[in-house]
């Protein structure tokens, strides 16, 4: 049977057939469907960690425990992870251990581009990187049975347009996988300095062996067509690379992509003509090529920012570039249409008291973020996730007394736990006395509504113990934690004065679940009544993307307007009112 | 067939799932290959959205390039404005006459194109097809079947069956949408046959 699926649905399908049992991650475009669609399968265990590091651990135990184990993320989650991975390279599995990265070329959701494929390389992890979604499945299973023929974490690379597309998949019959017997074995799982070295050895006997089976594996497969042209590629780069090419070239399609397969490319190297190395990103595959001496044509055409595309591929390689109405006057003038907060968003009164308050604000990742677009623009530094706490200190350390005090660290609930604990922790111990808000939204709000530690739920919406962040602060020497209202204006405002101009280290937790939340109800949309509306166009300065200024007149946009009543908050005149009804 | 390639294009928030998951139930149900491609993230925060339909023989990327659309049907009008050098030549154009204003038009910094429809006739001419569908689907008492309209125009403007897309409905939609639905189908698919 066949299935239009994901690419991301199809992994968690390839690790359900795969026999898989437990499965981790931290939610993170593109890779969050993943282990949305594992946890609907009862037999698996699934989690929402608190971080990917945390995530990995979890999947290494369970599969030095016999189980197979898959762990899902991100791709600067890997940076997260990269300390587990790097030494799980040397200790080597029981049951098999996947690890999936989703790369997000063209920065659809992310703070960087970087290339995991250099996570393979560096950490001496094999890499697979499928093309479709019934690639995604197949795999993921082939990384198990890798994993387990040489002792070896894998990693499976999906990029943004693999992860999120959907094509077809044939649906199989779950393999019956029995747990492994666990043994102790201090040689292997105990890396001190004297068994690291020994199994240092494993590792570079077991990246011979993989380059041997690179060679042989069908994930790596030629499919002849004209040998004018051949095409060395992987992953969504050889879809674009079809095409635009069709029959008119030779492809190497390379399924794994770390180790490469050195002597197939050499051998298809020398049947054609021309060879390109087409690929997303860095020069990851045309370096490799190139150092054992093949002749390839690949970045000195095609750029390593952002997404490839056929269009692309065929303007550099073919020099066709066609025309488009795109360079019109009337396409020019076409305004931007950037993310904004969404209409009720409790983030929008946090960021509309910094602004007036003028305060620099080291900012976190998160739906928050948004803060920094104008006309809010009140975040001064967005890094990674929890770096706004350690900056914040880093700013009071630099610049002293003074600026700290117009000075606040803003994260989100779900971004504290990953990581922005440690950096309050660092705050309490060396003197520090910044503020830090933590936006309490009740939920991972930017990958679509994921539990976490603090909402008092598990993945599979289980009701589980919940992490109270006013006794956390206790806990770990912080006196001054104060909880508001994130729609109070007035509070926030005063509480935001009060704990800046305070000599110790203060938290501020804002409170109000996100207003996409089913549970989440308002009373409806508000309208101008235009009698009593000055134009002072306050309401305008909290950045609404519900509440539009026509020139002559300001006007609520009914069909967006959820009815959160912020505005009113800023409107000295009682302009507003709810349609149908009163705002009172 | 040829192949078809269709874009959906809206603002982040909008929900163009139920159409891709109708024309991907549509080519399944017609053997057809098919690839989706969808847009999650930061850019469903009120952001400029697309999703990529392509159904055919054997489809490879699953992207829709410049002068590569067959249709492109937009929730909002600056976003049929945004996404126009992706309609093919002859290619048909289906706007939800809505405005929603960006944050750079609500801030004062630019200002909202007038004329979008007129100015993408003069491009398209009668293969631009625009609709109230807010206003029919109000006026049908739920305003979440605008899409179901859109997809109705759509449907006409494809070789299709009209039966495989009423299946498609009635297996991508609970029970007690389908009236509603089929209704606002009907609507949007004898609206263009003018």
């Amino acid at each position: 049977m066949k299935q239009l699926m994901l690419g991301n649905e199809a992994v968690a399908r390839g690790a359900y057939e795969a026999g898989v049992t437990v499965a981790t991650a931290y939610p993170g475009t593109p890779s969050t469907e993943i282990t949305e669609n594992i946890a609907k399968y009862d037999e698996i265990y699934a989690e929402w960690s608190p971080n990917e590091k945390v995530a990995l651990e979890v999947a290494i135990g369970a599969s030095i425990a016999g189980a197979r184990a898959i762990c899902s993320m991100k791709h600067v989650g890997l940076n997260v992870a990269a300390d587990p991975l790097f030494t799980v390279s040397y200790t080597g599995v029981n049951g098999g251990l996947v690890i999936m990265v989703a790369d997000d070329p063209g920065m659809h959701s992310s703070q960087n581009e970087q290339d995991s494929r250099n996570y393979a390389k560096a950490s001496k992890v094999p890499m697979l990187e499928p093309a479709d979604s019934q690639e995604c499945k197949d795999y993921v299973k082939e990384a198990f049975r890798i994993s387990e023929a040489f002792d070896t974490p894998v990693i499976v690379r999906l990029t943004t347009r693999i992860a999120h597309s959907r094509s077809l998949v044939e649906i199989n019959e779950k393999e019956n996988y029995i747990l492994k017997d666990y043994k102790k074995d201090f040689n292997k799982y105990v890396m001190m300095p004297g068994m690291a070295r020994k199994r240092h050895v494993e590792v570079e006997k077991r990246m011979a062996n993989l380059t041997e089976y690179a060679n042989k594996t069908d994930l790596n497969q030629i499919q002849w067509g004209s040998k004018d042209v051949g095409v060395i590629t992987s992953g969504i780069a050889y879809q674009y690379s079809r095409e635009v090419f069709g029959e008119n070239a030779s492809y190497l399609k390379i399924g794994m992509v770390y180790p490469l397969p050195v002597d197939l490319i050499k051998e298809f190297a020398g049947e054609v003509k021309t060879v390109y190395v087409i690929e997303e990103l860095e020069p990851f595959i045309e370096d490799e090529i190139k150092k054992e001496g093949v002749k390839v044509i690949g970045k000195e055409l095609l750029p390593v920012l952002g997404e490839l595309s056929a269009k692309i591929i065929k303007d550099r390689i073919l020099g066709v570039g066609e025309e488009t109405i795109s360079s019109k006057e009337i396409h020019l003038q076409t305004p931007a249409r950037p993310p904004v907060l969404c209409p009720g968003c409790p983030h929008r009164g946090v960021f509309y008291v910094l602004r007036k308050l003028k305060l620099t604000v080291t900012g976190d990742i998160g739906c928050y973020t948004l803060g920094a677009l104008p006309p809010l623009e009140s975040m001064d530094t967005c890094i990674c996730m929890g770096a706004s706490i350690g900056m914040a200190h880093g700013f009071e350390k630099a610049r002293g007394r003074e600026f700290r005090e117009k000075t606040v660290a803003v994260i989100g609930d779900s971004t504290f736990i990953h990581s922005g604990i440690t950096g309050l922790i660092d705050i309490v111990y060396n003197k520090g006395n910044s503020t830090v808000i933590i936006l309490d939204n009740s939920i991972t709000g930017m990958t679509g509504h994921q539990h976490n530690p603090c909402t008092g739920f598990t993945i599979k919406n289980e009701p589980t113990r919940q992490v109270d962040l006013e006794k956390l602060a206790y806990a770990i020497g912080i006196e001054r934690v104060r909880i508001v209202d994130a729609y109070n204006l007035k509070e926030l405002e005063k509480t935001v004065k009060e704990e800046t101009a305070t000599e110790e280290p203060s938290l501020i937790i804002a409170q109000r679940p996100c207003a996409l939340l089913k549970n989440v109800r308002f009373e409806g949309p508000l309208k101008i009544n235009r009698e009593k509306c000055k134009l002072c166009k306050m309401c305008m300065k909290i950045a609404c993307p519900a509440i539009v200024d026509n020139g002559s007149y300001v006007e609520v946009n009914e069909a967006l307007c959820v009815g959160c009543d912020l505005c009113t908050k800023v409107c000295n005149f009682n302009a507003f009112e709810r349609v149908g009804g009163n705002s009172d | 067939m040829t192949n078809l390639s269709i874009m959906i294009v809206g603002v982040g928030g909008q929900g163009s799932l139920l159409a891709s998951k109708m024309i991907g139930t549509v080519a399944m149900k017609k053997n057809f290959d098919v690839k989706v491609s969808e847009v999650h993230g930061m850019s469903q925060r009120g952001g400029s959205v697309v999703t990529y339909v392509k159904l055919g023989k054997k489809i490879a990327s699953p992207l829709v390039e410049q002068n590569g659309a067959d249709i492109i049907m937009s929730f909002e009008k600056l976003e049929a404005l945004r996404w126009m050098d992706y309609l093919k030549k002859d290619g048909k154009l289906i706007i939800n006459d809505q405005r929603i204003d960006p944050m750079p038009v609500i801030t004062g910094k630019e200002k909202y194109p007038e004329g979008i429809i007129e100015t993408l006739r003069g491009e398209y001419g009668d293969n631009v097809i625009s609709i109230d569908a807010l206003q029919i689907a109000k006026d049908l008492g739920n305003i979440r079947v605008v899409n179901m309209i859109l997809i109705g125009i759509l449907a006409s403007k494809t070789s299709i069956e009209k039966e495989v897309w009423l299946e498609a409905l009635r297996e991508v939609l609970p029970a007690k949408l389908h009236d509603i639905n089929e209704k606002a189908f009907e609507i949007g698919y004898s609206f263009a046959v003018i």
